[in-house]
């Protein structure tokens, strides 16, 4: 025992030394370069914020870039013969799921996404989906929710289709991979907010740029993950198919597909998720359906209303995730065992036989529309809770004062402060310290990106409003970790509070970040605490479930050990838990930042103002230049903040299998 | 599975059958519109609750009186006139006067035509709170803001005065007037309209002071009196280079506007929509209900349509 205690620290300093060594070494490196290079940029530019000798103004070019676009939408064979079909495609394709969907009437409809869930899934879920849709008619948003389905079946479809395309193509090739993957994994961290302006000009506002838009956000986790599932064959499979005297197309389908079969359900969950937290920010451009709902509710400061759609759109999330996520275990499982007189296409075609039995007979029956006197009214109790809240808390509460207290506190003691602070600071040494960050934890490549967006962001001129937008996301972010590590400790603990919990996360996490907005508003007043309040809310599930995952998943040998040496809980937790979940941890910081990124530019419509407000800005008045040029700035912040917490394991692993192949 | 299948391969059939020659997406109904072979009419619904009474109305009469079915559909003002002129929205019933665009689509491309006045008329301005325009009554004079800075003072106007303004869609040129007319005060974006009433209604209970970007006819008045702040008078074309503006808004008569195509073809709903009228008290009444008595629009138009048939009886055509 003596021995083991011994070693272990030996061995934790021998690596802590080498890998601050190899710190101390790249920032020694940056510090030289800075001594260098440092003066030479103040003599020229002078310190303060970021210089105007360098920044490009792209007003005049994006607006005549959105002249054009408009006078020539009806004439120039681009939008003629290619954008236009595309668009009139789309239409159709909406159209003709939204019909038949109609057709089907609602007892249809409900029958068949039972059955297809029973079918893949099992009873219990498609109890679950015939409960969940039963819900949206209840709420009285059986229409609404048909129209987001319909744009999510054809998006969903879109997305699939081209992410296998790109998936195969980077999947065979070496070279496309290399290519692709960097434009993939940065399009995964990159807020929705910033997809919407450009499809919007380009196909004007409507159901065709809302589904584009969805289709941009939705492909990239299909494309990643089938070309991860292709690359992540078991070469002695290949070896042995190979030996055979396949072709190239035989093994591709007899083999390598089948293998990746996982990866590729992975990839049609992630996907379905994405396009539906995109159908709903869509609305800002004409999606329709339950976005738009929820969109029309907070005009109107509804939260009642907001929630009867906000309801409907959870309910589809949970049911879609969980029966595709069903669907890939069961596919490994249960394929050989199935011995039921049910199975395989028997079973679906009595499922299709039973949907039409009950679409017909509730077309006979004249039943098609969801009855209205079925519907509950949740909108007045929902108001009159919130009324209570704003009532009671909003201010002058005994002792721990009210909402818009601390929230005026938390500005004034918090985001002033860190925002004038990032402002005062020379343009150059941000650079600094962000390439410091960066490189401490990545490679030089991933330093390099990091440094170059930051510099865009200048480039761009507009430096001040993207520190006062990263001002809010550090604070953010700062809070989420603290509550969400804290909360993730305790849960990993006690698994009664994780069962507690885990509705209550799921439901948080697929709630539109929309609906967040307004209680915190009522809450917290305007400005950016509320929106700060919205980004930490929306952050905190995901923090919470990699902490508790990363904790649990501590070697039991390790903490065993920890126990019988006699540490204490507390000794455990620091020296061993923590330490060990390291990896996690840091994962969840990456998250945390790249979620919290996403909500704090749309707490633009709550008066988070910067640059989430010049891209609402943007679609609001047409104003193509100042929008594209905030949505680019918040690409640029994405970038940068994603790399200077991704730790470079996580693209270690991801190498793993290209090397191999 | 099955129903997604016959979709698909009915979309692609469809698609074959369009996909030669050329496709003006300018012309492109909503994908929702006429399900079921309803005569539909698609109208845009601004963001603020008058628009919404002027669409619910509509609504209301074309679906009980007409026989169609209405799809709303909720867009910025600059990207709804973009859409009425691509024909995806057939009607805007409230607009506030955006030149450019009235010069682009109704004059030059002749995609839009105007659909007459709505019969209100809009005006927007700086607003303090009655109560305490009553205890300090010279606060209604701009040259004498700058006295009352402090008190007007946030969190997010640091150590200037607050001007909150609402949502970017809408009309404003209050950066610019403030730095004009040399006021110490900052212009704080609420970000939409819904934030900005939830703040006025938050001040409002607290008797706090504060001063608003805020237009008329608006159902909030009859919640949260409010006075005007006089700003130096609005003369023609004083408000013509938006960086030197130095005087108020002006007043507006609130226009329709319809797509050219729904003009022309749009049979009974587009007489319909051009003899839509109506007061300024009718608007704030059903907004009222909408808004302060979170009714649902359609049960506010049917009380409005209920006890004014003489009103929208002359509208039919």
């Amino acid at each position: 025992m003596a021995t083991a205690t011994a070693s272990g620290p030996i061995r934790l300093t021998g690596i802590g030394a080498l890998l601050r060594h190899r710190v101390a070494a790249k920032l020694l490196l940056l510090a030289v370069a800075a001594a260098v290079l440092v003066p030479i940029a103040n003599a020229q530019w002078a310190s303060g914020a970021w210089p105007d000798a360098l920044t490009v103004d792209l007003t005049s070019p994006l607006g005549r870039a959105s002249d054009w676009i408009i006078d020539n939408r009806d004439s120039h064979w681009l939008f003629t013969h290619f954008l236009g079909h595309v668009s009139n495609a789309i239409v159709i394709s909406v159209r003709a799921v939204y019909l038949v969907l109609l057709a089907g009437g609602w007892a249809g409809v409900v029958a068949g996404a039972a059955l297809v869930a029973w079918r893949v899934a099992g009873v219990r879920l498609a109890a679950l989906t015939a409960v969940s849709f039963g819900v949206c008619g209840l709420l009285g948003m059986w229409v609404p929710t048909m129209q987001t389905l319909a744009l999510m079946v054809v998006a969903v479809l879109a997305s699939v289709v081209l992410g296998m395309l790109m998936g195969l193509a980077a999947g065979l090739s070496d070279r496309v991979f290399r290519i692709l993957r960097p434009v993939l994994d940065t399009m995964q961290v990159l807020p929705a907010f910033s997809y919407l302006l450009p499809v919007a000009l380009i196909f004007g506002v409507g159901v065709p740029a809302a589904v584009l838009a969805t289709v941009v956000y939705a492909a990239p986790p299909m494309a990643r993950l089938t070309a991860l599932g292709l690359r992540g064959a078991d070469s002695g499979v290949l070896e042995a198919v190979t030996s055979l005297g396949t072709t190239a197309r035989q093994r591709l389908f007899s083999a390598r597909l089948p293998l990746a079969r996982k990866e590729l359900l992975l990839g049609l969950n992630q996907t379905i998720m994405m396009a539906l937290s995109m159908a709903v920010i869509a609305s800002m451009i004409g999606g329709a359906g339950l976005g738009d709902r929820v969109y029309q509710a907070l005009g109107t400061v509804d939260v009642g209303a907001a929630l009867a759609a906000g309801i409907p759109i959870v309910l589809l999330a949970v049911v879609l995730d969980r029966v595709t996520g069903a669907a890939g275990e069961g596919l490994g499982a249960q394929a050989e065992e199935d011995t039921s007189p049910l199975r395989g296409r028997r079973g679906w075609s009595l499922a299709a036989a039973v949907t039409l039995a009950v679409a017909l007979a509730a077309r006979f029956a004249g039943r098609l529309e969801w009855p209205t006197s079925w519907t509950v009214d949740i909108v007045e109790p929902v108001n009159t809770a919130k009324d209570w809240m704003v009532d009671h808390l909003y201010t002058g509460v005994p002792v721990v004062g009210g909402t818009a207290d601390w929230a005026a506190h938390f500005t004034t003691w918090v985001l002033d402060p860190v925002r004038d602070g990032l402002q005062d600071l020379p343009w150059w040494s941000v650079l600094l310290v962000v390439a410091a960050l960066a490189w401490t934890i990545g490679t030089w490549q991933t330093a390099l990106t990091a440094v170059l967006a930051m510099a865009g962001i200048g480039v761009l001129g507009v430096w001040d409003k993207s520190l006062d937008t990263l001002a809010q996301v550090l604070a953010a972010v700062a809070v989420t970790v603290v509550l969400g590590f804290a909360i993730g400790i305790a849960t990993a603990r006690s698994t009664r509070l994780e069962r507690l919990l885990r509705p209550v996360l799921d439901v948080f996490q697929t709630m539109p970040q929309f609906v967040y907005l307004i209680p915190v508003v009522a809450l917290f007043g305007i400005g950016r605490a509320p929106a700060v309040a919205a980004a930490v809310i929306y952050a905190l599930p995901a923090v919470i479930r990699i902490t508790t995952q990363g904790l649990r998943q501590v070697d039991g040998a390790a903490m065993e050990a920890s126990r019988s040496l006699g540490a204490t809980s507390w000794q455990q937790l620091r020296q061993v838990q923590l330490p060990l979940a390291r990896p996690a941890l840091l994962l969840a910081l990456n998250q945390a930042v790249v979620l919290v990124l996403a909500v704090v530019v749309i707490g633009a419509l709550v008066g988070g103002g910067a640059l989430g407000y010049d891209v609402v800005f943007g679609i609001a008045q047409g104003d193509l230049a100042t929008g594209m040029v905030g949505g680019v700035a918040i690409v640029c912040l994405g970038l940068m903040l994603d790399r200077v917490t991704q730790p470079t394991t996580r693209r270690d692993h991801g190498a793993g299998p290209t090397k191999g192949a | 599975m099955r129903r997604r299948t016959t979709a698909l391969a009915g979309s692609l059939l469809l698609l074959t059958v369009t996909g030669c020659g050329a496709a003006d997406m300018t012309k492109q109904a909503s994908p929702y519109a006429n399900a079921g072979g309803a005569k539909t009419v698609t109208l845009s619904v601004q963001s603020w609750v008058g628009a919404q009474a002027d669409v619910a109305v509509a609504e209301y009469l074309l679906k009980h009186e007409l026989g169609y079915r209405v799809d709303r559909v909720q867009i910025d003002e600059v990207p709804a006139w973009d859409a009425l002129s691509q024909g995806r929205v057939d009607a805007i019933l409230e607009d506030w006067g955006h030149p450019e665009q009235e010069q682009r689509y109704v004059k030059d491309k002749k995609t839009i035509t105007p659909g007459g006045d709505l019969g209100v008329t809009g005006h927007i301005g700086w607003f303090v709170p009655t109560y305490f325009a009553k205890k300090h009554p010279d606060v209604t004079d701009w040259k004498n803001l700058n006295k009352y800075a402090s008190q007007f003072r946030t969190a997010e106007s640091g150590g200037q005065g607050q001007l909150m303004d609402g949502s970017p869609s809408y009309v404003t040129n209050d950066k610019a007037l403030v730095q004009n007319l040399g006021l110490d005060y900052k212009v704080v974006f609420a970000g939409s309209e819904a934030a900005q009433i939830t703040q006025i209604e938050q001040f409002a209970k607290e008797n706090k002071p504060f001063l608003t970007y805020w237009y008329k006819p608006q159902w909030l008045f009859e919640k949260v009196p409010m006075t005007e702040v006089k700003l130096p008078a609005y003369k023609e074309g004083c408000d013509a280079d938006p960086e030197k503006v130095k005087c108020a808004y002006p007043h507006t008569p609130l226009q329709k506007y319809l797509n050219a195509d729904f003009a022309e073809n749009g049979g009974k709903a587009a007489t319909f929509l051009k003899n839509f009228k109506w007061s300024e008290d009718d608007q704030n009444e059903v907004a009222l209900d909408i808004a302060d008595k979170k009714m649902s629009p359609q049960d506010a138009a049917e009380k409005w349509v209920k006890n004014h048939r003489s009103t929208w009886q002359a509208w039919l055509p």
